[in-house]
């Protein structure tokens, strides 16, 4: 009984996802240079591309599997696994480099390995690194959930994953 | 809603309107400036200004390149006088509205920005601020506070205390020259000042409006904005403030009174070189993509912006994005393409938003679609977004990634000039190279050539970061002295002494401090072993270890190489692991020339830019400090200089 609700809902939100994905395909299907933006589309609509929403957009524009996934394991951009519910990206461009990124990094990695080992929460997070995210001039940066932070000391760390976590 | 296509004569309007006598503020509303909460300030502005009922427009603006002093605000009174607060926040913001610019007290202490434009004159003007710094321990008050207390003192017992007021400047663009103080509105300057100079300069400075020599600092501003000529200065989100600002003249220009050939031309009298890096005349890549016979033709602006550390493109993007739409359709014109693509970074999302947002309005107006300002030129552009990969700002990958595919570089020839999007034609082009386009179809070639060198004309942006204490946007002419550009940010950052400056990015070279008076030009840098590349200047003091930075850079390269060619994929790949082991002390001695024929190998072999331009890192730090690798060769890992982390301090002295 109850695995038939779930299944149900998963059916059910497979469906809302293929018809996504068509809208998407719709929308760009005349447009030249588009299987890039189409990917972009999907990606922000779910947070990654799943082999479900590939196999959708090949059967929908005719490109093969193995066409997409060449992109997409190219393109350090798409994640062909579910983000974390929190994104924590730390800037290792040169600028935020040289201005302790890697301290910044060290010290969430630290904070997440305290929270994990009181009982959980680290989950929640994922913590990347990018190249350069412009904001040079404040580094060392750290985008949370699309939010950029700067000028950041390894003391601030915990504060935004407090933060977050209250979110 | 749509609107019937722009007329001639409506365009001509808008450059000739004038705006009425008002109070306003701009925020700088760029990434960089939101990150430091400018989106807060500019709320808290328009709440206390909608709350009293105040007449004062309220702007969003891009940025004026002073990322030291993110969320900044300019002022502007009905006489055009203009002031930029740094560091603000809601507090100071709800301050300043309320008492409208007045004495506002301790809240605008450490936050006014000097003006450039030092005054020569007094003019009769009465002035009504003083600002006040010790520019040699700019991160120390002390000295400061007490000349702000003595400067009070001195206007009391001359009777001006009442209409002067005297506040702490943030910045005074002025470094080691002792007490440094401004008059406000005239912008009259002055350098080390002594307590005992105060009664000369107020008595006669305020009293008989005269310029004292011994102490005027009449320095110009070394900056020439043209690429960065509204950044900081209109919305960029505000089409008719970009047509206000003369914006489209030069493109009227260009569709109306010239033929695309004379367009070359004109470009080819500025001298402009591809701002992108390579340095490839502008005109002579248009020429040649203008001149095979194809049904169709493309452009392409390059906004990859792939150097890790440099922001210029972003700036403008989000400054001025129709400055560089603007650009790209005279370039379109030029070689006769009927479509354009804005090739933008993922990682950018505000530029995305408002460079769409320029494209949707110029549709809207017309400006984008069939016969463009009644002429015979039909043009649109899109946007196609990046996906993280550096090597799709080469110009041979960037077109894969529009097609749809991996990033991977062909070998050229045959250039994109000749074979590119889909086999067409296409000319591709920087973000900056545009928007200096657009600037000298306005004001024509031989203007821009006016600027910079023989070989290298016209003015380009860097990106002034790392261990400087201001970083910013700056825009000189070239031939500048790379001295002077670090000056211009203030110098080394507290904690040291600057080693060396790196241009060029992952595919440049550092230069050492006694190769500082070094005039830039594409050249020049190149003599160094470095490159111009597209305006990243990374400033490294002695803290930094050259072979950590070698193999920062090194690593980049290594991550982003697309695999295709083996000298890069896997030399790179055996070098860096070379470099690991000499950072760490376990190398030997061989292991250097081991590194040099990788270099070779690399330089020589490569398929593209990336791999052939990945060894200069390595090369140019081997070359200057070769003594930092040695002292890790024989001394082992005892010798290791580990980069200086982020400190609290750091940063609050960043923030004084
Ligand atoms: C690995 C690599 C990365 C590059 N990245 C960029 C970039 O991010 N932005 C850019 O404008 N040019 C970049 N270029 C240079 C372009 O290939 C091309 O020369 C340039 O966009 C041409 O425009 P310009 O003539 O206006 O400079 C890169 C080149 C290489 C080899
Ligand atoms: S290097 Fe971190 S934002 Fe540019």
């Amino acid at each position: 009984m109850q695995t038939q609700t779930e299944l149900g809902k998963l059916l059910e939100w497979v469906e809302i996802m293929r018809g996504r994905i068509r809208e998407i395909v719709r929308e760009w299907a005349d447009q030249e240079g588009n299987l890039i933006m189409m990917l972009h589309a999907i990606q922000n609509e779910f947070g990654y591309i799943s082999r479900g929403a590939a196999g959708e957009l090949a059967k929908e524009t005719g490109i093969s599997m193995a066409r997409i996934y060449e992109v997409i394991t190219f393109y350090h951009y798409f994640r062909v696994t579910p983000p974390g519910k929190h994104t924590l990206q730390v800037c290792m461009g040169t600028a935020c480099y040289l201005k302790g990124a890697a301290a910044l990094h060290k010290e969430l990695e630290r904070q997440l390995g305290i929270l994990a080992a009181a009982g959980g929460g680290h989950d929640e997070f994922q913590l990347e690194t990018v190249r350069c995210i412009g904001c040079c001039g404040m580094a060392p940066a750290v985008v949370v959930d699309a939010e950029t932070h700067g000028r950041l000391c390894p003391g601030d760390m915990a504060q935004i994953l407090h933060q977050k976590q209250k979110a | 809603m749509d609107r019937p296509p722009m007329k001639v004569q409506e365009l001509v309007a808008y450059w000739s309107s004038e705006p009425g006598p008002r109070k306003w503020i701009r925020v700088g509303m760029d990434t960089g400036g939101i990150a430091a909460g400018a989106r807060e300030v500019h709320r808290a502005l328009v709440e206390t200004r909608d709350a009293l009922k105040l007449e004062i427009d309220i702007l969003k603006a891009g940025s004026p390149g002073l990322s030291y002093a993110d969320p900044v605000v300019i002022v502007g009174d009905e006489t055009g006088g203009t002031m930029i607060l740094g560091n603000m926040d809601p507090e100071a913001a709800r301050e300043w509205m309320r008492r409208q610019g007045s004495d506002v007290g301790t809240l605008l202490e450490d936050r006014i920005i000097a003006s450039r434009d030092r005054g020569h004159t007094f003019s009769g003007q009465p002035q009504t601020k003083i600002l006040v710094k010790d520019t040699n321990a700019p991160h120390k008050e002390d000295r400061t506070v007490f000349f702000q207390e003595r400067i009070r003192e001195e206007l009391e017992i001359q009777g001006f205390a009442a209409q002067v007021h005297v506040h702490r400047a943030m910045d005074m663009g002025l470094y080691q020259k002792g007490i440094c103080i401004q008059f406000l509105p005239s912008g009259v300057t002055y350098s080390n000042v002594t307590e005992s100079d105060l009664g000369r300069i107020i008595g006669e400075g305020l009293g008989e409006g005269r310029v004292l020599e011994e102490w005027w600092e009449t320095g110009e501003d070394p900056q020439e904005r043209i690429v960065l000529r509204h950044c900081g200065q209109i919305d960029p989100e505000d089409f008719e403030a970009y047509l206000r600002a003369g914006g489209y003249r030069g493109l009227k220009r260009a569709l109306l009174n010239m033929t695309p050939e004379q367009v070359i031309e004109e470009v080819k009298t500025s001298g402009l070189r591809g701002r992108g890096g390579a340095g490839f005349p502008t005109w002579l890549k248009w020429k040649n993509t203008r001149e095979p016979a194809a049904d169709r033709k493309i452009v392409i602006c390059n906004a990859d912006e792939g150097d890790p550390g440099a922001f210029m493109d972003r700036s403008v993007l989000e400054g001025d994005p129709h400055a560089v739409l603007e650009g790209l359709m005279i370039a379109a014109y030029a070689i006769g393409a009927d479509k354009g693509f804005f090739y933008i970074r993922a990682e950018y999302p505000l530029a995305i938003e408002r460079v769409q947002r320029a494209l949707d309005q110029c549709r809207a107006a017309g400006l984008l679609g069939d016969k463009i300002l009644g002429s015979d030129f039909s043009f649109d552009a899109q946007v196609r977004l990046g996906a993280g990969a550096f090597v799709c700002g080469e110009e041979t990958a960037l077109i894969a990634s529009i097609e749809g595919r991996r990033g991977s570089p062909e070998p050229r020839p045959p250039y994109p000039s000749l074979k590119g999007l889909w086999g067409k034609p296409t000319a591709i082009n920087n973000v900056e190279t545009l928007a200096a386009v657009s600037a000298i179809l306005d004001r024509g070639g031989e203007w821009y050539a006016g600027f910079g060198t023989e070989t290298s004309r016209g003015t380009k942006v860097f990106a002034v970061t790392g261990k400087v204490r201001n970083p910013q946007l700056v825009e000189v002419p070239m031939g500048t002295p790379i001295r002077n550009v670090i000056e211009m940010c203030g110098g080394a950052g507290p904690g040291g002494r600057i080693k060396a400056v790196q241009t060029g990015g992952p595919s440049g070279g550092v230069i050492p401090r006694d190769k500082m008076d070094t005039p830039i030009t594409y050249e020049s840098l190149q003599a160094l072993g470095s490159i111009m590349g597209s305006g990243g200047m990374l400033v490294m003091d002695e803290s930094d270890s050259m072979v950590d930075v070698a193999k920062f850079y090194l690593g980049f390269c290594v991550d982003e190489s697309c695999g295709k060619c083996a000298p890069c994929r896997v030399g790179g790949f055996q070098m860096l692991k070379l470099l690991e082991k000499i950072h760490s002390g376990n190398g030997k001695r061989e292991d250097l020339e081991t590194i040099g024929d990788i270099c070779h190998c690399m330089k020589t072999a490569s398929l593209c830019g990336l791999g052939q331009m990945a060894p200069n890192p390595v090369l140019s730090t081997l070359k200057y400090f070769e003594d930092e690798y040695l002292d890790l060769l024989d001394l082992g890992g005892a010798a290791a200089r580990p980069n200086r982390r982020g400190r609290g301090t750091d940063r609050n002295l960043e923030r004084v």
